[in-house]
C-alpha cells in the first residue's frame, strides 16, 4: 500500500516539468564542477605524486563535489517537496486518500518514500560521474561509499523536513520558503556557537546537519552521526502524521 | 389526482392497489428488522463543531441496502460536514458511526473499506489518465491485483468513460471530471456510496444519465446523496432527510413526503358561483377563501375528502364547474417551511409547553 502511493507521487513528479528541470540543472551544475575539479587535479597531479601520502583523486575531487552538490540540494528539496501534501490539500485531493482503507502513516511515509526514490535517482546520476573514473583509474571505494551514504541521509533528512512543512500550509510557495529557511538555519547553526560557552556550542554543533555530514567526507562512518539522521528523519515523519492527524479532528 | 382520491373511497373495491402496496411495505419492513444486518450505516447522536460553531448537532440516522437517502439542506446547513465525518476525513466531536458492523474509530479501516466517497470537488490527480487514476484508486481500496484491472473496466463502463480512457483527467470537461469522480467512489464496489452533490455542473443529459445510475447503484449499494436540487431527491431517493443549521428537521419516506405534498384544500373554480357561506355549509368543508369572483379555496379535514361531493352538488345545481383540483404543496415549499424560522418557532412553542408542564409539576 505504501509502494503504490510512493509510486503514484513518483509518476506525478515526473509527469511535471518540475522534476525534469531539477534532475538536468542539478545534472548539468555538478557536472561543472565535477570536470572543473579534474582538471584542476590534473594541473597538480605531477607535484602530488612526489609527495609521500598524497590525497589521492577522491578525495580532491569527489569530496569537494559532494560537498558543493549537498548545498545545491538544500537550494532544490524545498521545490521538490514543497507540493506533497500541501497540493493534495488546495485541489481537495486529499479526501481520497483519506477515505481510503489506509492508515495516516501509510500516507505519510508513502509519500516520504516516493521522494526519496526521486532523491535517489538524483544522486545516482551524480554518482555516474565519479563511477566515471574507474574506467581510467582506481578510487578509494571505501571513502566513496561513506561519502555517497553521507549525503543520501542528509537529502532523506532534507526531505522530511519540507514534508512537514508541507503539511502545515495549503500554499506550496510557503511550505518551499519555510523549508528552505529551516535548512538554512540548520546548515548555518553551528557558526554561533563557536565562541560561545562550550557547552551551548557543543549542543548547537550537534543539531547542525553540516557537521554530521562531514565525517562522512572524511570517510568516517561514525554510528553517532547515523543515529543523528534516523532521530532527524523520524521526528520529522512522526510531527507530519500527527498534524495530518489534527486536519481531522479540527479545522 | 381527484380520481385517484375518489378511488381511495370507494367502497366496492376491498382492497386497493395503494392499500396492497402499504401492506406490501410492512410486510418488507419487517423481514428489514428481522435482519438487523441490512442496516449499512447507522449514526448514532453525531455532533461536530467547530470551535463555537455547532456544524453538526446530534444527527442520529441510518442507512439500509437498496435504499437511496436524500440528504437536504440550504448552504451551511452541515450536509457537506456530515458526509466528511461519515467517511472518515473528518473526526466527529461526538457520536458513533458504525458501517457494516464496524465502528469507524475503533476499526477504521474496514469500515472505509466499505465506503465510497465523492466529496463536492471531485477528488482527482489531474495530471493522471483516467486508467491510471482508477487503477490506483483500485490499488489504494486493496482490491486484488487479479481483480484490479475488471474493476477499472466495470467503473469505466457504469460512468459511461470507456472512450476516454486515455485522455488526461486535466484534459476532461467538468462533467467527464465528475464522472471520474463517481467511478473512483464505486469502484471497490462497496456497500455504501455517499456522493455529494453529484449533479453539480452536469448538463442534463448527463445529469439524466447519473440519476439513471444512482438509482442502478441503490439495487445492492446504500446511496447517500447529498443535494440542493429538490426535482433530484423526488426522482431518485427513496427516503429524505432535510437538515437545518446541524440539527435533523426532517427525515421520512419519500411516499410520506409525498402525503405530506398533498395539502388539505381545493381549488374550486365556479362560473355561476353561489354566495360564499352556502359554499361554506358544504359537507366537511372547513372553511372558503374567495381567490377571484369565481374560484375559491376550500380547506378540508385530512380523513374527508369533499371533491366527489362537491362535483355532484355543483353538477345538480347548476353552478358552471370549471376546475375542481387539490392543492399541492411542492417539495419546495416543505423544504422552505422546514428550514425556515416556522420551524424553530415549534421548537420554542414546544419548550414553551414543556416549561409550563414543569411549572405545574
Amino acid at each position: 500500500m505504501i509502494f503504490t502511493l510512493a509510486r503514484r507521487e513518483l509518476r506525478s513528479l515526473f509527469l511535471s516539468p518540475l522534476a525534469w528541470a531539477i534532475l538536468a540543472i542539478v545534472q548539468f551544475i555538478t557536472a561543472y564542477l565535477f570536470l572543473s575539479q579534474l582538471q584542476e587535479f590534473l594541473l597538480i597531479q605531477s607535484k602530488l605524486a612526489a609527495i609521500e601520502n598524497a590525497p589521492g583523486v577522491t578525495e580532491l575531487v569527489i569530496v569537494p563535489l559532494y560537498g558543493s552538490a549537498a548545498f545545491i540540494m538544500m537550494l532544490v528539496t524545498p521545490l521538490l517537496t514543497m507540493r506533497l501534501i500541501s497540493e493534495e490539500r488546495r485541489n481537495k485531493s486529499l479526501a481520497l486518500l483519506l477515505s481510503a482503507p489506509i492508515s495516516m502513516t501509510e500516507i505519510i511515509i508513502g509519500k516520504y518514500l516516493g521522494m526519496l526514490g526521486f532523491a535517489a535517482i538524483m544522486i545516482f546520476m551524480m554518482t555516474l560521474m565519479p563511477l566515471s573514473l574507474y574506467f581510467a583509474g582506481s578510487l578509494d571505494s571505501g571513502l566513496l561509499f561513506t561519502i555517497v551514504l553521507g549525503i543520501s541521509l542528509l537529502l532523506a533528512a532534507f526531505i522530511s523536513i519540507g514534508l512537514y512543512m508541507s503539511s502545515l500550509t495549503a500554499q506550496p510557495t510557503i511550505a518551499a520558503m519555510s523549508t528552505f529557511g529551516i535548512l538554512l538555519m540548520l546548515w548555518i547553526i553551528d557558526w554561533a556557537g563557536n565562541k560561545a560557552d562550550a557547552a551551548a556550542s557543543g549542543l548547537l554543533e550537534y543539531i547542525s546537519m553540516l557537521r554530521h555530514f562531514e565525517a562522512f567526507t572524511k570517510g568516517i562512518f561514525s554510528s553517532s552521526d547515523f543515529v543523528y539522521y534516523i532521530l532527524f528523519i523520524s521526528l520529522f515523519l512522526i510531527l507530519s502524521i500527527r498534524r495530518l492527524d489534527s486536519d481531522r479532528l479540527q479545522r | 389526482m381527484a380520481f385517484f382520491c375518489a378511488s381511495l373511497f370507494d367502497p366496492r373495491c376491498s382492497l386497493t392497489e395503494a392499500q396492497a402496496h402499504v401492506l406490501f411495505d410492512n410486510a418488507v419492513s419487517k423481514m428489514l428488522d428481522n435482519q438487523e444486518n441490512k442496516k449499512l450505516l447507522s449514526v448514532k447522536h453525531l455532533s461536530r463543531t467547530y470551535g463555537s460553531l455547532c456544524a453538526v448537532n446530534n444527527i442520529s440516522f441510518h442507512l439500509n441496502k437498496g435504499e437511496v437517502l436524500g440528504f437536504l439542506g440550504p448552504n451551511g446547513a452541515g450536509k457537506s460536514s456530515a458526509m466528511q465525518v461519515i467517511t472518515g476525513n473528518l473526526a466527529p466531536s461526538a457520536g458513533q458511526i458504525n458501517i457494516c458492523g464496524f465502528d469507524l474509530l475503533d476499526s477504521a479501516k474496514q469500515a472505509k473499506a466499505n465506503i465510497g466517497y465523492l466529496p463536492e470537488q471531485p477528488p482527482l490527480y489531474r495530471e493522471l489518465k483516467v486508467d491510471e487514476y482508477l487503477s490506483f484508486c483500485a490499488q489504494l481500496n486493496r482490491i486484488e491485483k487479479s481483480k484490479q484491472n475488471a474493476a477499472v473496466q466495470r467503473a469505466k463502463e457504469r460512468c459511461g468513460l470507456t472512450e476516454v480512457g486515455q485522455r488526461l483527467i486535466n484534459n476532461l470537461s467538468k462533467g467527464y471530471q465528475q464522472r471520474v469522480g463517481i467511478a473512483q467512489a464505486i469502484i471497490h464496489n462497496p456497500a455504501i456510496v455517499i456522493l455529494d452533490e453529484p449533479t453539480v455542473g452536469l448538463d442534463p443529459i448527463q445529469i439524466r444519465e447519473i440519476r439513471a445510475l444512482i438509482r442502478e447503484l441503490a439495487e445492492d449499494h446504500g446511496v447517500i446523496l447529498s443535494t440542493h436540487i429538490l426535482p433530484e431527491v423526488q426522482m431518485t431517493c427513496d427516503r429524505v432527510q432535510i437538515i437545518n443549521r446541524g440539527q435533523l428537521v426532517y427525515s421520512d419516506d419519500i411516499n410520506h413526503l409525498h402525503q405530506r405534498m398533498r395539502s388539505n384544500s381545493i381549488i374550486l373554480g365556479l362560473n355561476n358561483a353561489p354566495t360564499e357561506t352556502e359554499l361554506k355549509s358544504l359537507k366537511h368543508i372547513d372553511d372558503v377563501e374567495v381567490l377571484t369572483s369565481t374560484r375559491f379555496r376550500l380547506s378540508h379535514s385530512t380523513e374527508n375528502n369533499p371533491a366527489e361531493n362537491i362535483a355532484q352538488i355543483a353538477a345538480n345545481n347548476n353552478w358552471g364547474l370549471f376546475e375542481l383540483r387539490p392543492e399541492q404543496k411542492t417539495l419546495e415549499q416543505i423544504f422552505v417551511e422546514l428550514t425556515s424560522g416556522e420551524v424553530i418557532a415549534d421548537e420554542t412553542e414546544l419548550t414553551e409547553d414543556e416549561q409550563d408542564k414543569g411549572a405545574a409539576a
